[in-house]
C-alpha cells in the first residue's frame, strides 16, 4: 500500500499537435458515424462529403505546417514517429486521398443497397427510390487515418491496429460495386480472407520478435539485435512472419495473388484510392520495419527481398501482358511497379546512401500515386450498357472517338512506361540510381528488362486505341462530373509537371529523407 | 543569341499553334508548319554561317542548371559533326512536309491531319535537341522521347502493317535506350562528380573493366539506333510500313543519333573499352554492309530495299567510326549526311510512285520513264547516288570511309568494297525493272511529277550532286571536329596495339 502510495504515475505524454492530422481524420470519420446515425438520409451525402473533403485538406494544411515547423520526432511515448519521411507520406496519402474523395463523389459507383441480393426485387427497388450508402465517406476516412498511422507506426503493437484499421473499412469498400456486383462481392471476399491471413502473420512476428527482444518497440528490437543471443530462431522466425505481413499489404510476389482480383472487383474509385494509398502506406511501413527494426539485420534479409523484388517485377511484367480485362492489367502493371520500387529498398549502405534511395521511393511512390488516381479516373468514365467497359477489345478505336480522354490515357500509359518528360522517368531514374549507387546494379538491370516487357503491355493499349478501328457498338464516354474531370486534369498535370520540372519535390523527397526515420 | 534554344522553341511553338488550328482547316495547317519549318531553316542557316570551325569545341553553348538533385542540366552546344547533322534535319524537315502535303488525307488514316504535321514539328525540335545535348541525360532524355512522335507517326498514318511495325520500332528502340540508361547510371555514380556534363566526363572512367560494361550499354543502344547488323530487324519493317515522309525522317536523321552516339560517346566517354571492341564493331558492320547488300537484292517491295541499303550503308558508317582515324571518321560523318539526302530522295521518289499506283511492288511497275521521265529520271540519280557513283555526294564519304579503314584494317575495307559492287546490282537491278522496258499496262497512266513534287526533289538532287563535287564546305566544318573526337579518344595512356586477330575475324574465316 505504501509503495503504490509512494510511486507518483507519471501520465502519458501525448503531443496532440504532432498527431493533429490524423486526430483529425479520426474525429471526422466519427463525426461521419454520427451524423449516419442522426441526419435523416436526404441531408447525409450534402453533409459527408463537405466534412470528408474539409478535414482531409486540413489535416494536408496540419502536415504542411509540422513540416514547415521541422518537426522530427517520436510522438506519444516513442509509438508514433512523426519524421520526415511520415511528413512527406501523409502528405502524400492525404492528396491522393482528397482527389480519390472526387472519385468517390461520383454516385453512379456504389451500390444503392448492399444488403439486398443481388439481381433481386430489393435491389431494383433500391435503385428506384435512389438509395445510397453515404457510410462509405466515414468508411474512407477510416481508412484514410488508417494508411498515416500504419507508415508512422513506431512499434509493432500500433502498426498492427494501424493496419486493420487501414485495412477493415477497405474489405468493406470493396464490397459495395454499383455493378457487376457478384464479381465485387467476391473480390471483397477473398481480400478479407487473405487480408485476415496475413494480418495473422504480421501479429505470429510480432509475438515472435516480442519473444526475441521483450518489446515491439522498432528501436528496441534493433538495440536488442546486438545484445541479445542464442534467440536467433525466434528473431529469424519473427522476421520473416512480420516480412509476409507487409509484403501482402504492399503486393509483392509472391503475395501478390490478391491484387487483380481486388482491384478489377472493387468499384473503381476505391480501386484508385488503394492503389495509391495503401501502397504508400505499406510501402512506409515496410521501410519501417525493415529499416529501423531490422536494420542491423540487413545481410540477412537483403537477399530475401532481392529475391522477391525479381519475382515481383517479373510476375507482374509477364503476367500484365496476358490480360484482357484494364483494371486486371493495371493491377499487375502496379505488382511490376512494387518491384521496382523494391530495388530501392534494398539498396542501403551509409547514412547518405540510404536517404538517396529513401528520397527516390517517395519521389517514385507520389509520382506513381498521381498517374495511377488519374488512370483509374479514366477507366470510370469509358463505360458501356453494364457499367464501366472493363475489356480491353472495347477500349478500340478509343482515339477516334475520345482523342482528348485517350491522349491523356496515354499520358498515364507513358509514365508507367517510365518515358523521359513524364513523372514516371524521373520517379524509375530515382530508384535505379539509388539502387546502382547502392551496388544492385544486376537488380537494375532485371528492372529495366521487365520495364521493356511492360511497355509492351503499355503500348498495346495505345495501340488499340489510336490505331484500331472502332468497334460498332463501342463504349460511349461518360460525360465527367466536375469532380472527374478535376481528378483526370490535375493527375494529369502532375505527371507532367513532375515530368518536366521535378525539382522542387526532388528536393521536398530530399529534405524529408535527409534525417532518415526516427529511431 | 541563345540559338539552340530558339531553334528548338520555334518548331514547339509552331507546333502547338499548328495543333490549334481549327478542325478541317487542314490546308492552314499544312502551310503553317512548311512556314515553320522554313523559319527554322533560315535561323539554322544564320547559325552556321556564324560558327568557326577553328574555333572552340562547343559553340552556341547555354548551360542552365535543371534538375541539381540528379546533376542534371540543360546544357547544348554544337561542334562541326552536331551541326552538319543539325543541318542535315532541318534541311530534311521542309522537304518531307512538302513531299508529304497529301498523305495524312487519305481517309483510312486514323487521325486528323494537323497532328501529322505537329508530330513533325515536334520530331523536328527533338532532333535539334538530341544532336545539341552537350549533357549525357539530355540527350538521353530526347532519345527516349523521340520515340514517342515517331511511333505515332508509324502507326497512324503508315501502311497495312502499321501498328506491328510501331510497336516492333518502340520496343526495339525502348529495349535498347533502357539499356543505356543503366549505363547512364551507373555512369554518373561511377564518375562520382554529380554532374552529367560530357565534358566533365571525358576520361573519368578508368577502370577498364567498368569502360567495358558502360561501353556496352551505350553500344547496344546505339547499335539497335544505328540499326547495325544484328539489331537491325525493326527498320525494314518500319520504314517500310511509316508513310514515306516519316521514313525520311527516321531513316534519314533519327537512325544517325545511333552513329553519332558511337562517335560521340562510346568512342570518347569509353576510349580504352572502345579499341577493345573495335574488333567486333568492324566485324559486324563489314557483315552489315554484305548482308544488308545481299537481302535488298532479294527485296520485292521497293521500301523495303530502300530499308536494307541503309543497313548495308550503317555498315560503312560505323565501320568509319571505329576505324578511328581521321580519314574514316570525317567520311562516317559525312556518310551521315550524304546518306540522309540521298537515301531521302529515294524514300519520297518510292513514295510519289506509290502514291500513283498503289503499290509498294517492284514487279507492279515496268518502263515507267517512257511515261514520267522526270520521275525516272531523279529516281535514277538518287539511286546512283546510293551506289556512290562518283560525282555524287555520297561517293566522297564512301571513298574516305574505305580510305581511313584501309590505313588500319585492310582486308574489312576489302570485304566492304564488294557492298559497293553489290549496291550496283541492287539499285541498276530496281531500276531496270521498275523504269525500263515495254510500259506495263498499269502504269501507262502514270502522270509524271507535278510541280510541289519537283520542288521537293530539286534540292536533294542539287545537294547530291552539289557535295559530290564540292564537298569543302562539310569537310571544312566536320574535320576539325573529328579531330578532336580522335584526340580524346587515343590521350588516354593505354591505347593497346589492336589485336591481329581482328583482320581474320572480318575475313569470315
Amino acid at each position: 500500500m505504501s509503495t503504490l502510495a509512494a510511486v507518483a504515475v507519471d501520465p502519458p505524454k501525448i503531443e496532440y499537435a504532432e498527431l493533429s492530422p490524423m486526430l483529425l481524420v479520426f474525429g471526422a470519420a466519427i463525426a461521419g458515424v454520427l451524423v449516419e446515425a442522426f441526419t435523416p438520409r436526404y441531408l447525409r451525402k450534402s453533409i459527408q462529403v463537405p466534412i470528408t473533403i474539409v478535414s482531409l485538406i486540413g489535416a494536408f494544411v496540419l502536415t504542411v505546417w509540422l513540416g514547415l515547423r521541422g518537426t522530427r520526432d517520436a510522438a506519444a511515448m516513442g509509438s508514433v514517429a512523426v519524421d520526415g519521411p511520415a511528413l512527406f507520406i501523409w502528405g502524400a496519402i492525404l492528396l491522393l486521398a482528397v482527389v480519390s474523395v472526387l472519385l468517390i463523389n461520383d454516385d453512379d459507383q456504389f451500390v444503392a443497397q448492399a444488403a439486398a441480393v443481388p439481381g433481386s426485387a430489393d435491389e431494383d427497388r433500391a435503385i428506384s427510390e435512389g438509395g445510397a450508402h453515404t457510410e462509405i465517406y466515414p468508411l474512407v476516412l477510416f481508412a484514410v487515418g488508417g494508411m498515416l498511422l500504419f507508415p508512422a507506426a513506431n512499434d509493432l503493437l500500433i502498426m498492427f491496429v494501424a493496419l486493420e484499421v487501414m485495412s477493415l473499412p477497405l474489405y468493406l469498400l470493396c464490397g459495395l460495386a454499383r455493378r457487376r456486383r457478384l464479381l465485387s462481392q467476391e473480390a471483397a471476399m477473398k481480400y478479407f480472407l487473405l487480408g485476415a491471413f496475413s494480418s495473422a502473420f504480421f501479429l505470429y512476428g510480432t509475438a515472435l520478435l516480442y519473444g526475441f527482444a521483450g518489446s515491439v518497440d522498432l528501436a528496441a528490437i534493433a538495440k536488442s539485435l546486438g545484445s541479445v543471443a542464442g534467440q536467433d530462431s525466434l528473431l529469424f522466425m519473427g522476421a520473416a512472419t512480420l516480412a509476409v505481413g507487409v509484403l501482402f499489404k504492399i503486393g509483392a510476389a509472391p503475395f501478390q495473388a490478391w491484387k487483380p482480383d481486388v482491384y478489377q472487383g472493387a468499384p473503381t474509385p476505391i480501386t484508385a484510392l488503394m492503389a495509391s494509398g495503401t501502397l504508400i502506406a505499406a510501402f512506409g511501413a515496410l521501410l519501417r520495419v525493415f529499416w529501423v527494426a531490422l536494420g542491423n539485420l540487413d545481410t540477412e534479409w537483403i537477399p530475401v527481398l532481392w529475391a522477391v523484388a525479381i519475382l515481383t517485377m517479373v510476375v507482374g511484367a509477364v503476367l500484365a501482358i496476358t490480360q484482357t480485362d484494364i483494371k486486371r492489367m493495371l493491377a499487375y502493371s502496379s505488382i511490376a511497379h512494387t518491384g521496382f520500387l523494391l530495388t530501392a529498398v534494398v539498396a542501403t549502405g551509409n547514412a547518405g546512401q540510404n536517404a538517396g534511395a529513401l528520397s527516390g521511393i517517395l519521389f517514385y511512390l507520389l509520382a506513381y500515386g498521381f498517374a495511377t488516381v488519374g488512370a483509374f479516373a479514366v477507366v470510370t468514365m469509358v463505360r458501356d450498357a453494364g457499367g464501366e467497359a472493363g475489356h480491353l477489345s472495347r477500349w478500340a478505336g478509343l482515339g477516334k472517338r475520345s482523342p482528348v480522354l485517350a491522349g491523356i490515357f496515354t499520358l498515364f500509359l507513358l509514365a508507367f512506361a517510365g518515358i523521359p518528360l513524364t513523372s514516371g522517368f524521373f520517379g524509375k531514374y530515382a530508384v535505379f540510381s539509388a539502387a546502382v549507387a547502392g551496388g544492385a546494379t544486376a537488380l537494375v538491370i532485371v528492372g529495366v528488362v521487365t520495364s521493356a516487357m511492360a511497355a509492351f503491355f503499355y503500348v498495346r493499349v495505345i495501340v488499340l486505341m489510336f490505331f484500331s478501328d472502332p468497334a460498332p457498338e463501342g463504349p460511349t464516354i461518360a460525360m465527367p462530373s466536375m469532380g472527374t474531370a478535376a481528378v483526370v486534369t490535375l493527375s494529369a498535370a502532375a505527371t507532367v509537371v513532375l515530368g518536366v520540372f521535378p525539382q522542387p519535390v526532388l528536393d521536398l523527397a530530399h529534405s524529408a529523407a535527409q534525417s532518415l526515420f526516427v529511431r | 543569341m541563345p540559338w539552340l534554344s530558339i531553334l528548338m522553341g520555334v518548331p514547339v511553338l509552331g507546333a502547338l499553334a499548328v495543333a490549334a488550328v481549327p478542325k478541317g482547316n487542314d490546308r492552314l495547317a499544312k502551310q503553317l508548319t512548311l512556314a515553320v519549318s522554313l523559319v527554322v531553316l533560315a535561323l539554322t542557316l544564320a547559325m552556321a554561317f556564324q560558327f568557326d570551325p577553328a574555333g572552340p569545341r562547343d559553340q552556341f553553348a547555354e548551360v542552365y542548371r535543371w534538375i541539381p538533385a540528379f546533376g542534371v542540366h540543360y546544357a547544348v552546344g554544337v561542334d562541326g559533326i552536331a551541326l552538319v547533322l543539325i543541318a542535315l534535319a532541318v534541311v530534311l524537315v521542309p522537304i518531307v512536309v512538302l513531299a508529304s502535303w497529301h498523305d495524312a488525307d487519305r481517309p483510312d488514316a486514323r487521325r486528323s491531319v494537323k497532328t501529322y504535321f505537329s508530330l513533325i514539328l515536334v520530331l523536328e525540335a527533338m532532333m535539334i535537341g538530341v544532336f545539341a545535348a552537350t549533357d549525357v541525360f539530355l540527350f538521353y532524355v530526347f532519345f527516349e522521347a523521340m520515340l514517342i512522335p515517331m511511333y505515332f507517326m508509324i502507326g497512324s498514318y503508315g501502311g497495312a502493317q502499321r501498328s506491328y511495325a510501331a510497336v516492333k520500332f518502340l520496343l526495339y528502340s525502348l529495349f535498347g535506350g533502357l539499356l543505356m540508361l543503366v549505363a547512364v547510371i551507373a555512369l554518373y555514380s561511377m564518375a562520382g562528380k554529380n554532374t552529367f556534363l560530357f565534358p566533365e566526363l571525358i576520361g573519368v572512367i578508368k577502370d577498364p573493366t567498368a569502360q567495358k560494361w558502360l561501353f556496352l550499354g551505350f553500344f547496344i543502344a546505339f547499335a539497335v539506333k544505328a540499326p547495325l547488323w544484328p539489331f537491325h530487324t525493326w527498320l525494314p519493317d518500319a520504314a517500310a510500313q511509316a508513310p514515306a515522309g516519316a521514313a525520311v525522317l527516321l531513316v534519314g536523321v533519327l537512325d544517325k543519333v545511333g552513329t553519332y552516339g558511337m562517335l560521340r560517346f562510346c568512342l570518347e566517354l569509353f576510349p580504352d573499352a572502345a579499341k577493345f571492341f573495335t574488333p567486333l564493331v568492324i566485324t559486324l558492320s563489314v557483315i552489315g554492309i554484305v548482308y544488308g547488300a545481299i537481302v535488298a537484292i532479294g527485296q520485292t517491295d521497293m521500301k523495303r530495299l530502300i530499308a536494307y541499303t541503309s543497313i548495308s550503308h550503317f555498315g560503312f558508317i560505323t565501320m568509319g567510326v571505329f576505324a578511328m582515324t581521321a580519314d574514316a571518321g570525317a567520311g562516317a560523318t559525312l556518310y551521315m549526311v550524304n546518306h540522309g539526302f540521298s537515301t531521302g530522295a529515294l524514300f519520297l521518289l518510292a513514295g510519289f510512285l506509290i502514291h500513283r499506283r498503289g503499290s509498294h511492288h517492284i514487279s507492279d511497275y515496268g518502263g515507267v520513264q517512257k511515261v514520267a521521265p522526270v520521275l525516272a529520271g531523279t529516281f535514277l540519280v538518287a539511286g546512283l547516288s546510293s551506289l556512290s557513283l562518283p560525282g555524287l555526294s555520297t561517293f566522297v564519304s564512301e571513298f574516305l570511309v574505305l580510305i581511313g579503314t584501309f590505313e588500319r584494317y585492310a582486308v574489312p575495307s576489302i570485304i566492304a568494297l564488294s557492298g559497293m559492287v553489290l549496291a550496283a546490282v541492287y539499285i541498276l537491278w530496281m531500276y531496270q525493272r521498275m523504269m525500263t522496258g515495254p510500259t506495263a499496262e498499269s502504269v501507262k497512266a502514270l502522270p509524271d511529277l507535278n510541280v510541289r513534287e519537283k520542288i521537293v526533289i530539286a534540292p536533294l538532287v542539287a545537294l547530291l550532286i552539289g557535295f559530290g563535287f564540292f564537298p569543302k564546305p562539310l569537310l571544312d566544318v566536320i574535320n576539325p571536329a573529328v579531330k578532336q573526337t580522335l584526340t580524346s579518344v587515343n590521350v588516354t595512356p593505354f591505347a593497346p596495339a589492336v589485336p591481329a586477330t581482328a583482320e581474320k575475324k572480318g575475313a569470315g574465316q
